[in-house]
């Protein structure tokens, strides 16, 4: 059995009430979460939403303002070392060392997990050889084109056999076609190390090509979380908006009666108003307004 | 693996994973495969990231080409240009006369060779002020952050920039001893002992002083402000010493800064070892100052990299 295992239930990384606020800036406000086992959960929002700060407070490297996580069943405050050894890390920017080769680089972040080079030797030579880089093995990281980059960085985030892997961005900068290879590598690790995969992204086809759940993030908040089909149910449809004169009287209940609207929200003398159809609910809606009098 | 299936491999790039699930661990065979053995020690990582930096510095061939010939222009310009020997010779004193006075201010009458021990707290002050600036880049550059998402204790990370810069004043002293030698220094009292002491001298130098600078750029992200820091320390530090200048020619309220600096007690026992000159306290009082010097600072490093090295 391995060490690592501890009492869990079906959630991996379990979030209570986390906080961040740096100065007067809440970058993470009150998140709750859960994710699955097995999962791949997706963290999506605009940048500057606080993905990457709760990623960082979930990977040990920023302490919570309040709140409570637990990853892997360890507590990511007082056990950071027990989260740091079961969790790998795929971090935003390129941070292997220019000066090292492909393989210096991978066996000296297994150096710093503490694996013996016995073990780091053929299990390195393995990921390069999964993310395609076993004929650059030998050459300076400098002369690494980005997408390589990336590579290296996946490859390096797997050293440890995580059983679960933080992935940051994991496609920003990169061209459409190496994106897609990208997104190749991350199904392959899914399905070849059933590792969990939490990941952030700021492309909304990205979470939805490849997550099981998203969770969606802005200023800090969690706004929704579900998953894809679930989250297009909620927010998708057509909104049609309908401009009228000030001091018109509120026909909202009578909108709500149309069979295909969803939702109506006024505010000042804007109607917003969801359909699932928006063809056919627009000449319904057209026709009340008339009756109503206004054109 | 040849050229042309290098090539291939290129173009079939979006195909490269389903062509070697053969070799890969899956969940299944990591079965057969024995968990790795994970070492807890807190010393581990520490050489890794030490021989990291190291690299740097000797497979760079200019690095290398410098940290040789930087020595020979300071021994050789400065050392030359600055003779005392020379301002006392056109005083017309006779050579007897000359001598006293030599020796009552350099404890030698050799100016160079009170010099060149000077120069080993040189080198390794100016070697131990740059090694905040890899914590700087490191930071900047995420492998910090990639390094701290990691197991390994946060007083590796900042030990092993100590020992990097340490590692490096150790063989730059080698080489200015070398030049030393062959620009004019006196041997007279050399003794292996005494040899092998200057470089425990060093060692515990470059440890506090390391440790000092690297404690410096804990939270910096930001190199301007590291270099500003570097220049507002290090000519204090080298200038109110004894590295340079004996204490008696200088104002009293300097020599007692001379007397705290903890630069002045490696000079100190580096010019009782190696041209035997009556230092300013006994050999023993040196080296506990410069062990504790070493001790106090690292620690102080260690605990501080726990609670600053991470924001």
């Amino acid at each position: 059995m391995s060490a690592t295992k501890k009492s869990l239930n079906s959630a991996i990384v379990k979030v209570e009430n986390l906080s961040k606020i740096f100065g007067n800036l809440k970058a993470v406000d009150n998140v709750s979460f859960e994710v699955k086992e097995g999962e791949i959960f997706g963290f999506v929002g605009p940048n500057g939403a606080g993905k990457t700060t709760t990623i960082s407070m979930l990977t040990t490297l920023l302490k919570p303002t309040s709140g409570y996580a637990e990853i892997v069943g360890y507590d990511i405050y007082k056990e950071a070392n027990e989260v740091r050894r079961n969790v790998g890390v795929v971090p935003q920017e390129y941070t292997a060392d220019e000066d090292m080769t492909g393989l210096q680089n991978i066996l000296l972040i297994a150096d710093l997990y503490g694996i013996s080079r016995s073990d780091s030797k053929p299990h390195a030579q393995e990921l390069l050889k999964l993310v395609d880089l076993e004929s650059s093995t030998n050459r300076k990281v400098g002369t690494y084109s980005g997408g390589m980059r990336r590579r290296l960085e996946l490859a390096c985030g797997l050293i440890n056999y995580p059983r679960l892997l933080f992935l940051d961005e994991p496609t920003l900068g990169l061209d459409v076609q190496t994106r897609t290879v990208i997104w190749q590598y991350i199904k392959t690790f899914k399905e070849q190390y059933g590792m969990t995969l939490f990941m952030t992204t700021h492309y909304l086809e990205e979470a939805d090509t490849l997550c099981d759940r998203i969770a969606i993030i802005d200023h800090g908040k969690l706004l929704r979380i579900g998953s894809p089909e679930e989250l297009k149910e909620s927010i998708g449809g057509d909104v049609i908006t309908v401009v009228v004169k000030e001091n018109a009287p509120d026909i909202s209940a009578e909108i709500a009666k149309i069979e295909l609207v969803k939702d109506v929200r006024k505010s000042e003398n804007t109607y917003r108003i969801k359909t699932n159809l928006g063809e056919e609910a627009s000449p319904l809606i057209t026709d009340l307004f008339r009756n109503m009098g206004y054109m | 693996m040849d050229e042309n299936k290098a090539k291939r491999k290129i173009n079939s790039k979006n195909l490269a994973p389903q062509e070697s699930p053969s070799i890969v661990p899956t969940r299944e065979n990591r079965k057969f495969r024995p968990a790795p053995k994970l070492d807890k020690s807190p010393l581990h990582g520490l050489w890794a990231l030490t021989n990291r930096d190291l690299r740097k510095w000797y497979t760079n061939p200019i690095q290398l080409l410098v940290s040789i010939i930087q020595p020979i222009i300071w021994l050789g310009l400065f050392g030359k240009a600055l003779n005392f020997s020379n301002f006392i010779a056109g005083s017309g004193a006779s050579v007897a006369q000359q001598n006293a006075i030599l020796q009552s201010f350099f404890g030698t009458t050799s100016y160079f060779s009170f010099l060149s021990c000077g120069m080993f707290a040189f080198i390794v002050l100016f070697t131990s002020a740059f090694s905040g600036m890899s914590v700087v880049f490191d930071r900047r550059f995420g492998f910090l952050n990639k390094a701290l998402s990691t197991p390994v204790a946060r007083g590796a990370i900042i030990m092993s920039k100590v020992l990097q810069s340490v590692g490096r004043s150790l063989v730059q002293a080698a080489i200015i001893l070398v030049i030393a030698v062959l620009l004019g220094m006196q041997t007279a009292h050399f003794t292996v002992q005494g040899i092998a002491g200057i470089f425990v001298v060093i060692f515990l130098m470059g440890i506090g002083l390391s440790a000092l600078f690297t404690m410096l750029a804990l939270r910096s992200a930001d190199w301007q402000t590291q270099m500003a820091i570097i220049n507002l320390l290090n000519l204090p530090l080298l200038f109110a010493s004894n590295a340079l200048f004996p204490p008696s020619i200088m104002p009293t309220w300097l020599q007692d800064v001379v007397r705290i600096n903890p630069v002045s007690y490696a000079n100190d026992a580096t010019r009782q070892l190696m041209i035997g000159a009556t230092g300013m306290t006994s050999l023993a009082v040196d080296f506990a100052v410069l062990i504790a010097f070493a001790v106090i600072l690292s620690t102080i490093g260690i605990v501080l990299s726990w609670r600053y090295l991470s924001r």
